[in-house]
């Protein structure tokens, strides 16, 4: 709820086929016309060598280009162009012969794995990395090892070490697939697993299959040329490796033996890793980050003066202290996001003041604005989300002058941060002690002794009896709850003036929810400090709150204290908000009664009838 | 810990094992009757048949594998099938130079991985990002021992700021040996730089915008210490690509060795390959299993000390 704050899934996906989107990426174009050369020189070969690879001419041996020779003659006086042309094919009649045998191994073993796990995948999964802990050159050379090698065999063996690659990476969407409800739903209809595997799976994995093929396809040349280079091949079969070797054994005196090969290697796999890498790109849905002139244009538009009197452009919400009460004070606030159809506003104007002492509560339903408004607030928007406004005071000072600088040092000192998920907002990779006294060290400049001591202290103070085995723990060796204190104890041990939370108890067990409200009461009134608390909950509205903001699509529709807003709400809105978190209780109690009644024993059947009209309401 | 650490030893035995063996009926498979590779073309019915009894090939197949597992679990790699030289010998004079390129090469891709990624997952989309985009894409394809003949023809010959072939032994002198085996190992690292670069990055921007990030800027950490955060959580992820690049070294050493004429396992793995002799191959596919298997034993510790969930399974 309050990482997207957009809503990526309702943008229209338009349905245009890989292949006419490929064609409007320069690169991948380009990579493609210089694979299709290479293709279509290695077919032709035949019809545009000049001479038979194989003719030995002494007298163009080491011969410069020309003279009937466009790229001159090899040491063995052979023809360059024809050698290349010829070391075409077998290059990419190796890559294919290994990309086929890597796909049959891998993909088939990767479905399986990743849709019936348990043992199967273990052993699939063992003998996988086993493959990719052992270096295939060498196993390579002992398949090429005698003199009875065949280059199909050699191949084959070089497309079983990079089944791996297809193994993963099928296994991987295999199992992300598997977890989707469309298979559940197969399966409950009663469609056979083969047919399930056939049909579902393989459309899944299908496109990164794709994608890796190009790579294997580049890396499998690139070894094929490192075997023949090692002078492992036929001698009668031109290939690219075998013409570097000859090349590099006459590198000092005659170069350019060595540049032809060289360019055509690199040339061809370059190509096949550009063509990869764009399909990847196409079928990865990546967010691409906002560059500076986006940013730009957004705070443009969100600053440009309203358009006549569209009550959409002004500020909405009141203030109910003057500016220098306030701990919190926020004019005329707008956060927008760039897409690619313009600006998207989530937050239109929004004015709202706290003063010290004071809890303030910040309701609206998801997509509101009210997590965006408070992470301006803290300077902490997500990367992409750009905020103008007015003015924003925090304790006192306009946080629009201050350098970005003195604006980081308010955060831990002047403001304090209680996230929504516990669990998520702790370093998994440190003990609790060290993120408690990092900030205490580091920000507030306490002694490592004094910090752990203070650190110990708080997490006393927020209810935590056991606080020397808490500090040694790391976060995924303690609750929910326990997290959420601890974030607390993290939040107020800087002593702060303000103390911002977002949704402190959506996540938490309800029998503790009511604990760290009152706890959050507690600490509100004994270090005096002003309390913003976002929520979507009237019921902690009005458990804890002085005053309330009530927000809806990005603005705020009626600010007043709990009482009044709870007597007498102005806005309709406000008024439904109310009697969706209140009767929803009451509703479920009738409910209760209902089912207690309904199900006595004289009326057993009609039980499951009030449920179903539950459910469809 | 002891747990972790035996389980750990037995799957390495256990791939050394699954691995030499399989390399054993595969070396077998593929040569066939070694010895008229051994001996040429020109040599006699008997003069095989003598060699075939003197290196024990004329007894079956599983003889011959349970007395070369029996004698390797000893240490004993027998001798080699065309100069009768121990093959331990063979190997350890030349274990020291290759991995003298692959350490290095490691060493590199490790150290500028990091840089390269950390500065491209600080700024995603920079005009550095964009760079090792493209890079990478080249780089992670191309053969090591094609960017060593570019190296080679670039620094050693055009700008001879490096030697172009040879080996200097670091007891002769540690200055020569860092220059010898420079151009090699770059040639091999960069791929591998590339791509824990690439896997750096990745990483580094996946866990720049996850919600303890947030949370460790609004309690007012410096840049540089959620910095230090981030780096760590995004760790490893690298680190097994890493382990994995040391893997892909050990192999692209063999050629790139060639290249620059170094004496290291390279040179032996491709004679041995060329005349057909299985106890060396069989040797050096043993050894460098254990430098993978030693590599990951390492790569387990570290990827425990940096992400504590770990060190619990």
């Amino acid at each position: 709820m309050t990482a997207a704050p957009f809503p990526a899934a309702l943008a229209p996906v338009k349905r245009i086929s890989l292949w006419r989107r490929y064609l409007r990426r320069p690169l991948g174009v380009v990579a493609l016309a210089v694979l299709g050369v290479v293709v279509a020189a290695a077919l032709l070969a035949p019809w545009l060598a000049p001479f038979d690879p194989n003719l030995v001419d002494f007298a163009i041996t080491h011969a410069g280009p020309g003279d009937g020779h466009p790229l001159g003659g090899d040491s063995a006086g052979r023809d360059i162009l024809s050698r290349l042309l010829y070391g075409a094919q077998t290059t990419l009649f190796g890559a294919v012969i290994t990309c086929v045998a890597g796909l049959l191994l891998g993909v088939p073993a990767g479905v399986v794995a990743g849709y019936f796990g348990g043992v199967t995948d273990r052993v699939c999964s063992w003998i996988s990395d086993a493959l990719q802990s052992v270096p295939g050159m060498i196993v390579l050379l002992v398949v090429a090892a005698g003199t009875g090698q065949s280059f199909v065999v050699l191949m084959v063996a070089l497309g079983v070490f990079m089944a791996p690659g297809y193994y993963r990476i099928t296994r991987a969407r295999a199992l992300a697939v598997r977890k989707e409800p469309y298979i559940d739903a197969a399966r409950v209809a009663g469609v056979t697993n083969p047919r399930i595997l056939r049909t579902h799976m393989l459309r899944a994995v299908y496109a990164p299959i794709v994608v890796q093929t190009a790579l294997t396809a580049g890396i499998a040349i690139g070894m094929q040329a490192g075997l023949q280079f090692l002078g492992i091949g036929s001698a009668s079969t031109p290939s690219w490796g075998e013409m570097m070797n000859d090349g590099f054994k006459n590198m000092l005196t005659y170069p350019l033996i060595l540049l032809w090969p060289s360019i055509a290697l690199g040339v061809t796999i370059a190509a096949l890793a550009f063509i990869g890498s764009t399909l990847a790109d196409l079928i990865s849905v990546r967010a691409e980050q906002p560059n500076r002139r986006a940013r730009a244009r957004v705070r443009q538009e969100l600053a440009a003066p309203a358009p006549g009197d569209l009550p959409e452009r002004v500020a909405s919400g009141t203030h109910e202290h003057s500016v220098e009460d306030c701990a919190l004070r926020v004019e005329n606030l707008r956060v927008g996001y760039a897409t690619q159809h313009g600006v998207k506003e989530v937050v239109r104007g929004v004015s709202l003041d706290a003063a010290p002492g004071e809890v303030l509560g910040i309701v609206g339903e998801s997509g509101s604005g009210k997590t965006q408004t408070i992470f301006t607030v803290l300077d902490l928007l997500p990367s992409g989300g750009t905020a103008v406004a007015d003015g924003i005071w925090v304790c006192g000072r306009e946080v629009g002058k201050l350098s970005s600088g003195e604006r980081a040092a308010l955060l831990g000192r002047s403001i304090g941060y209680v996230p929504q998920e516990p669990m998520s907002n702790l370093d998994p990779c440190y003990t609790i002690e060290h993120q408690l006294v990092e900030p205490l060290r580091h920000v507030h400049g306490l002694s490592k002794a004094e910090a752990r001591s203070r650190a110990r202290e708080v997490l006393v103070r927020v209810g935590l009896t056991d606080p020397d085995r808490v500090l040694a723990s790391y976060p995924h060796q303690i609750s929910g709850g326990m997290a959420q204190r601890v974030l607390i104890a993290g939040a107020v041990a800087g002593r702060p003036s303000l103390l911002v939370a977002d949704e402190p108890t959506t996540a938490l067990d309800v029998t503790v929810q009511a604990e760290v409200l009152e706890l959050l009461r507690e600490l509100q009134q004994e270090y005096d400090m002003a309390l913003v608390i976002v929520t979507h909950n009237f019921g902690v509205v009005a458990d804890i709150c002085d005053r309330v903001v009530v927000m809806k699509d990005g603005r705020i529709v009626e600010t007043g204290p709990v009482e009044r807003i709870f007597r007498r709400p102005e806005d309709p809105y406000t008024a439904e908000l109310i009697s969706a978190s209140l009767d929803d209780t009451e509703g479920r109690d009738e409910l209760d009664e209902v089912w207690a009644r309904e199900s006595a024993p004289d009326r057993p059947r009609s039980a499951a009838h009030v449920g179903g009209e539950d459910d469809a309401r | 810990m002891l747990s972790f650490i035996a389980k750990r030893l037995l799957s390495g035995i256990l791939l050394l094992v699954v691995v030499t063996s399989g390399t054993f009926f595969l070396a077998y498979l593929a040569v066939g009757d070694p010895t008229p590779g051994l001996l040429g073309n020109s040599a006699t019915p008997a003069q095989q048949a003598a060699l075939r009894a003197k290196i024990g090939y004329d007894q079956p197949v599983l003889v011959q594998f349970w007395n070369w597992l029996s004698h390797a679990a000893t240490g004993d790699f027998g001798t080699s099938w065309r100069n009768f030289q121990p093959v331990a010998d063979q190997i350890a004079l030349r274990v020291p130079v290759t991995l003298s390129v692959v350490v290095f090469a490691t060493l590199l891709s490790a150290v500028l991985g990091l840089v390269v990624g950390v500065v491209c997952g600080l700024r995603p989309g920079g005009v550095l990002d964009r760079v090792l985009k493209l890079a990478s894409v080249v780089l992670f394809a191309l053969p090591g021992f094609w960017v060593s003949l570019v190296l080679v023809m670039w620094f050693a010959i055009e700008l001879r700021w490096f030697p172009a072939i040879g080996y200097v032994s670091p007891e002769q002198s540690v200055g020569d040996w860092l220059m010898s085996i420079t151009l090699p190992s770059v040639s091999l690292a960069l791929g591998a730089i590339v791509m824990v670069a690439e896997q750096l990055r990745n990483g580094f921007i996946q866990v720049a915008n996850q919600d303890f990030v947030r949370t460790l800027r609004a309690r007012g950490l410096s840049n540089r210490r959620v910095t230090t955060h981030v780096l760590r959580n995004a760790s490893p992820a690298a680190l097994t690509v890493l382990a994995l690049m040391f893997v892909g070294l050990l192999g692209g050493a063999i050629v790139v060795e060639i290249v620059f004429n170094l004496p290291g396992i390279g040179s032996l793995t491709q004679s041995a390959s060329q005349i057909g002799d299985i106890p060396v191959l069989l040797g050096l596919t043993a050894v460098t299993v254990v430098f993978v298997v030693i590599v990951n034993f390492l790569l387990d510790l570290v990827l425990g000390w940096v992400n504590p969930k770990v060190r619990e399974r």
